[in-house]
């Protein structure tokens, strides 16, 4: 079982990789989009990279439940209903959703997800697959 | 022009490498559209030729019934210039493949040395595109063929490269 040091330093280099950022702007608290300026593509690669890395299976929308998101039912004016952001929650345990819920803009959920809660998610696989 | 930036491959082993090569003859018309007076061949090009390899062989995999798109260029580093006369050599290596896409590495080689090295990222478009058609069939058996990738290819048990019976029947 990876530690938690362990999982960072790959995410990190998963980051590095994809994004081309460097080394010092990879760190927990680091906006993925916001900070480190990732686009819709760059997922698919940070995921290739992580499942690579960790040899997990990541399907897609569990990082980023992009179903969700684009849920008509789940949206109203722009913001997720309260059902939707209930559902991001039950989807995303490991992302701090306290932020975005008080103020649920679906344009800015994506600049939500950190570096940290990468590592929640990935060391949540990890436990699971052990 | 069609758009084909690889002349042939040179070996093809399914799922795993594929090698193609690209002369670069002064009769191509965007040499001299590039830099006028100083006939290169565009690095955007290069890649293309490069995708083109890698983009055939993640297609291959899944028996071409996926549309493979090249969805990133995640680095690309050139180390000179492309012109009239040159041979380049593509080589394109699976680093990680599955149903949503593929990760490849390529590299570019003129006369033994590295040319060009990058990283590919191709995903497979599905959900909202099932209607969706980028390539009749045909024109991948028809690619495929005048590439010689089944003259020379080998399928993942190392036996020879088969074309596909769907292919065949379109």
């Amino acid at each position: 079982m990876a530690t938690q040091e362990e999982v960072f330093d790959k995410i990190r280099t998963a980051l590095i990789d994809a994004l081309g950022v460097d080394e010092d702007e990879v760190t927990p608290e680091a906006t993925l989009v916001g900070d480190l300026g990732a686009e819709s593509i760059d997922f698919l690669d940070i995921v290739f990279r992580l499942e690579k890395a960790f040899k997990i299976n990541i399907p897609r929308g569990e990082l980023f439940p992009e179903d969700i998101l684009t849920n008509s039912e789940y949206i109203q004016d722009g913001k997720m209903t309260e059902p939707g952001v209930a559902e991001l929650r039950k989807r995303m345990p490991f992302a701090d959703l306290t932020d975005f819920a008080e103020n649920p803009v679906v344009q800015d959920f994506g600049n939500l997800l950190t570096v940290a809660d990468m590592c929640r998610f990935v060391e949540s696989k990890l436990q699971n697959a052990g | 022009m069609r758009w084909y930036w690889i002349d042939r491959f040179v070996e093809f082993e399914s799922g795993r490498r594929a090698k193609a090569i690209k002369v670069i003859s002064l009769a191509e018309e965007h040499l001299h559209d590039h830099f006028p007076g100083y006939p290169v061949m565009p690095n955007t090009l290069i890649i293309e030729g490069v995708a083109q390899t890698g983009g055939l062989l993640v297609c291959e995999y899944g028996q071409f019934a996926e549309k493979v798109v090249l969805a990133k260029i995640s680095k690309a580093t050139f180390f000179g210039d492309a012109v009239a006369g040159d041979v380049l050599i593509y080589t394109t290596d699976v680093d990680y493949i599955k149903k949503d896409g593929a990760m490849v590495t390529g590299t570019v080689h003129r006369e033994g040395e590295l040319f060009a090295e990058m990283e590919l990222v191709f995903a497979h478009l599905s959900t909202g595109h099932e209607d969706r058609t980028l390539f009749e069939p045909v024109t991948f058996l028809k690619m495929m063929r005048m590439l010689g990738a089944f003259e020379i290819g080998h399928a993942a048990d190392g036996g020879p490269l088969i074309e596909p019976a769907h292919l065949l029947e379109s």
